[in-house]
């Protein structure tokens, strides 16, 4: 999570310098290490795209702001550095938003900058006006109007401190035209804003912890995006392993314990596997590390682990306790908190205990039925899971394919998966798999998505043709809004309301007129040969993969409903 | 007039543009009612530091609340206060309905 400076010693221009406001700011960016800012100039940031052609910035001009936030998110999200996204005002700003609050909700350092009207025309309704500050505020930690081009130089670093710092979130930092212009004579550029240090807590805290786990007979850790973030997947496997507890994974904590490893779970919740939920009502004693005990992942809070005492670690202090009631919680980064704690432990094993939860795991397995067909939602990513190796990088949009990723890939690594957990939004996939391969350019990207998904960023095709990444778009096809159907299905008696799309894309097509090799797995003799050879040519591809729409996702806890109460497919 | 279970929190804050958006902001859209503000900046201080102070109903939510609050960058400090003897108390005179 550090922020490298290639420039450290740069701390003191000898000379005074005048800058631009535009120009400072390009250059406290490349003082925090940015090497590439995805955006869309517009009439309110044409000073900073000026400026930006002085720089050795890569710029990635992306087709709609959404877009081009999606693409710093995902480079966030693969590197654990903070990334910056570029956009004018008004329309520019507000097309951001929906990245910054997808952001917020999975704790990205994403840092959104965009153009603002003259400082004059503040106010007046004038063209391309809108509140950014306000549309910003309740979506990001903080969010800056910039009054003077001097404030830069205290707003810019902070900014990035503040992003990466405790629980990483985003900022937005809004600059009217004026002060992009405003010229300023600086003798010295602050330092780089960076990560600072985690808060202190009471290390007996640790022994109490490890007290209570020792005296439980039947404890399950509960892993979360918390243990990615910081960087603590090892520690986190070394304790897990060293006092030989079972461990749950949330959507955002898949990877921290690789899919075969023996006390993995795999992920708790409304999608889980149907002994992952059965073992937590059993279970005595949860420790809860980087979670936040989200809905989907808890089902029904009240009957949410029964039996059970909850120990909660989290960086975050207003999680704690915010829906469970823990015995033990400890405010602490979890990284720090497990070094403590694996020096501290007594390795212990648990052969009744983890019996049992083999028994179990043997007697509600996760079926995934269908997973030798390749037209069938698992079969289709099993066997892309087998044509790539590990090293791929793997996003994914919303919807069931987002659900049968999450139950079916095996993932191996932290950061290996990155997906819209908190916001769930629908178009996330294609623009995060770019700022992946942009932040890993050595590893392929697979993005899985469906047929509606897919089509609220499509148009990032283009921008991803241009870049010639090595990014697979597999798309469970479907023709159906199909998670929507699910639950009509499921819920509301049949009664399907606005979930077909009567006119079809012709993804392929749709691909090549925008520079992409696109296949249609439909339309192939050989699908799992002109398979094979997509995925292993080099390039952005697109491989369109009909599935029928009736396909369900199993087992599914219903909203609001408790987690042992699954809803189970009927079996073939 | 006023129920028992108001409760008053006290915020050091500083003080620039933005910074009551923030803070009414976050009570809006958790969905919790500000039965009363009153803010200032502080007077005999050389920082740059407002004291706001919030009238709100005590509920369960509180405390969860007021750990947001104590998130929001530009507030440095937040405590707890009774409404007796409050600045709302000493004002109650200026919030009558007219006859």
């Amino acid at each position: 999570m550090r922020i490298e400076t290639n420039e450290a010693n740069d701390l003191d221009i000898k000379a005074q310098q005048q800058f631009s406001g535009a120009q400072l700011l390009i250059k406290l960016l490349e003082r925090q290490g940015i090497t590439h800012i995805a955006g869309i100039p517009g009439g309110a940031n044409l000073p900073m795209y000026d400026a930006l052609t002085d720089s050795k910035i890569t710029h990635v001009l992306a087709r709609h702001e959404q877009g081009a936030g999606f693409i710093a998110l995902g480079m966030a999200r693969t590197s654990g550095q903070a990334q910056v996204c570029f956009a004018s005002s008004g329309p520019g700003a507000s097309n951001l938003v929906t990245a910054v609050a997808d952001a917020k909700l999975d704790s990205v350092p994403l840092i959104a900058i965009t153009g603002q009207v003259p400082q004059a025309m503040m106010g007046t309704d004038a063209f391309q006006e809108i509140d950014t500050f306000g549309l910003m505020l309740p979506i990001t930690k903080h969010n800056w109007i910039v009054r003077s081009a001097e404030e830069l130089l205290e707003i810019i670093p902070k900014a990035f401190e503040i992003a990466l710092s405790g629980r990483p979130g985003p900022v937005s930092i809004d600059i009217p035209k004026d002060v992009q212009n405003q010229l300023i004579n600086i003798k010295q550029l602050p330092q780089p804003g960076k990560r600072i240090t985690n808060p202190d807590f009471d290390h007996s805290l640790v022994s109490s912890m490890l007290t209570k786990i020792k005296q439980a007979q039947r404890p399950i850790l509960m892993i979360g995006g918390g243990i990615v973030y910081a960087d603590a997947t090892q520690a986190m496997r070394t304790f897990a392993e060293s006092l030989d507890i079972p461990a749950v994974q949330t959507f955002m904590g898949l990877g921290v314990l690789p899919d075969d490893h023996p006390l993995a779970l795999g992920m708790l919740g409304m999608h889980g596997a149907p002994y992952t939920n059965l073992v937590l009502e059993e279970c005595d004693l949860l420790i809860g590390m980087g979670v936040r005990f989200d809905d989907r992942a808890t089902g029904k809070v009240a009957e949410f682990c029964p039996s059970a005492q909850i120990i909660h670690v989290d960086i975050d202090h207003s999680e704690i306790g915010k829906i469970t009631n823990p015995v033990l919680a400890i405010q602490a980064d979890i990284g720090e908190l497990l070094e403590i704690a694996n020096q501290l432990l007594e390795p212990c094993k648990r052969p009744l205990w983890r019996q049992r939860v083999d028994q179990m795991k043997q007697h509600n397995p996760l079926v995934l039925e269908g997973d030798n067909d390749l037209f069938r939602p698992y079969g289709a990513i099993k066997t892309v899971a087998t044509l790539v190796d590990q090293s791929a990088n793997i996003t994914t949009d919303v919807g069931q394919h987002q659900m049968w990723v999450a139950q079916a890939y095996p993932f191996t690594r932290p950061r290996q998966w990155i997906s819209s957990g908190g916001l769930g939004t629908m178009g996330f996939g294609l623009p995060a798999a770019i700022g992946m391969a942009l932040a890993e350019p050595q590893r392929k990207v697979i993005c899985f998505s469906g047929d509606g998904s897919f089509m609220m960023n499509i148009q990032e095709l283009a921008t991803m043709a241009e870049l010639g990444l090595d990014v697979k778009v597999v798309i469970l096809n479907n023709d159906h809004l199909g998670l929507v159907r699910q639950q009509q299905t499921l819920f509301y008696n049949k009664n399907l309301s606005a979930v077909k799309f009567q006119q079809t894309v012709d993804f392929a097509n749709t691909a090549i007129s925008m520079g992409v090799s696109g296949l249609d797995l439909g339309r192939s003799n050989y699908p799992l040969d002109d398979l094979k050879h997509a995925l292993n040519t080099p390039g952005p591809w697109v491989i369109n993969l009909p599935i029928c729409e009736t396909e369900m996702v199993f087992p599914m806890v219903a909203p609001g409903a408790a987690n042992r109460d699954m809803i189970y497919g009927e079996t073939a | 007039m006023t129920a028992t279970n108001q409760t008053l929190l006290k915020l050091t804050v500083n003080n620039h543009p933005g910074v009551l958006s923030h803070i009414c902001g976050l009570f809006a859209r958790r969905a919790y009612n500000l039965e009363g503000v009153m803010v200032r900046p502080m007077i005999n201080c050389t920082e740059n530091t407002s004291r706001m102070w919030l009238l709100v109903n005590e509920d369960e939510r509180l405390q969860q609340v007021i750990k947001q609050t104590e998130k929001l960058v530009d507030v440095i400090n937040v405590e707890q206060h009774d409404f007796k003897d409050s600045v709302f108390e000493q004002t109650e005179q200026f919030f009558l309905s007219p006859k």
